[in-house]
């Protein structure tokens, strides 16, 4: 008997009646290219567990658990607008459905970096010293071509060191380095993003010991990385939000 | 339908979509999405139907549409950050890297039909109602998925009782 290709599929998932696995076993046993076959498809089916089923045995998250708790403010801003306007409903959720977190989670990981290289340095912490902020900034903005701010962080506890140009995935990024009195480090990384994006919530990532908030504001990416506490960044985060949107 | 039933597919959910976007965060993002949008749907679900198929069905959608959003940046590099956590020997971490990056370069609807099939066990005809399909078109990309799939992890050692330990 000749193997169709559905039987042989059907026989690695398990999916055939006794006869039919029968039929098929008699039919692999004149057909060594096609038993080759299964046996690397079978392989792929117990790679695949072996990899993933570790998953299963993970903590599941808080914010998955109580799936309707927004995590964050934005968040919570649209669920209720999306509660009070019945008729925008769909559009609300369109537009959070259409976040791309793979994009993005690559941004968060080269602020990290970029974090994790300049932020120990001693001597060039930083190319241009905020004891020449209006030149710094001048000079960033036209390299980003946007007019770019560097937030005050005084409030929080964290002084401009000043900042530097970087290369990035799509061309020039800025970085501007914090810190506070106790020499303890932030830095903010600002990318010009290609194409069209969507505003986007705080997203939180952690790179080691850095952690990162990174979101898209009109046609930047911010990435606010250091290496404290969740809820310590997040509030100094706000702020460099909110001095960004005045 | 009440979210403690809801709740129970929470892990098998995780585990499929950290197979298919990879970063353990976006998988997450993916699967918080979904449960949100079955809950605000919950109406729409036949009581007696499989709640499982079902949330398959939603992160399918969550899913494409995430991709659409994403035809800017269609690159799905993968990298150490994105690997799973887990803290395995150096053959499973071997093992790791080339089966997440050979998903990686399956298409997204390839990959999504290898994975429900081979790591979710769904039948066929489950998969092609989840992803609203003809089971002849989920046949055909699991055919070319697995076959893309064998190629690439061809010469690399696939080892079926590889324990990955957490």
């Amino acid at each position: 008997m000749k193997l169709s290709e559905h039987e042989l599929h059907a026989y690695v998932d398990g999916q055939l009646d006794a006869e039919g696995r029968r039929a098929v076993e008699a039919a692999l046993a004149q057909a060594p290219e096609e038993a080759a076959r299964v046996a690397a498809y079978r392989d792929q089916n117990a790679a695949l567990h072996s990899v993933y089923d570790a998953v299963l045995e993970e903590t599941v998250p808080a914010r998955l658990r109580h799936p309707t708790a927004r995590q964050s403010a934005v968040r919570v801003a649209v669920l209720a607008a999306w509660l009070l306007t019945g008729a925008a409903l769909g559009w609300f959720a369109h537009a959070l459905l259409l976040e791309s977190p793979h994009a993005v989670g690559s941004f968060s990981r080269q602020a990290a970096i970029a974090h994790a290289v300049y932020s120990p340095e001693v001597r060039h912490p930083v190319e241009v010293g905020a004891a020449e902020q209006e030149h710094l900034v001048n000079w960033l903005s036209k390299r980003l071509g946007t007019k770019l701010k560097a937030p005050v962080l005084t409030a929080e506890g964290y002084e401009l060191v000043g900042g530097r140009l970087l290369p990035g995935e799509q061309g020039a990024v800025a970085q501007f380095m914090y810190q506070d009195s106790k020499g303890k480090r932030l830095t903010l990384y600002v990318s010009r993003l290609a194409g069209k994006q969507r505003d986007t919530a705080f997203r939180f990532s952690q790179e080691e010991k850095v952690s990162v908030f990174y979101w898209i504001d009109g046609a930047l990416g911010y990435a606010l990385s250091g290496e404290l506490p969740k809820h310590e960044l997040l509030g100094v985060a706000t702020t460099v939000y909110k001095q960004l949107n005045p | 339908m009440t979210p403690e039933q809801i709740a129970t597919h929470i892990p098998r959910l995780r585990r499929y979509a950290r197979a298919l976007v990879g970063d353990p965060h976006a998988a997450d993002d993916l699967v918080q999405d979904t449960l949100e949008r079955a809950i605000n749907k919950r109406h729409l679900w036949r009581p007696g139907s499989d709640l499982r198929a079902w949330l398959f069905a939603i992160m399918h959608n969550v899913f494409v549409n995430q991709l659409r959003s994403r035809q800017a940046h269609p690159e799905e590099g993968l990298d150490d950050e994105t690997l799973p956590a887990v803290a395995p020997t150096d053959g499973a971490r071997l093992e790791i890297r080339d089966l997440q990056s050979a998903l990686a370069v399956l298409p997204a609807e390839q990959r999504e039909i290898v994975l429900l099939v081979g790591l979710e066990q769904l039948t066929y005809a489950e998969v092609s109602e989840a992803l609203g399909i003809p089971i002849g078109t989920v046949m055909s990309r699991l055919f070319r998925g697995r076959e893309r799939l064998r190629g690439l992890i061809a010469g690399a050692p696939v080892a079926p009782n590889l324990k990955v330990v957490k």
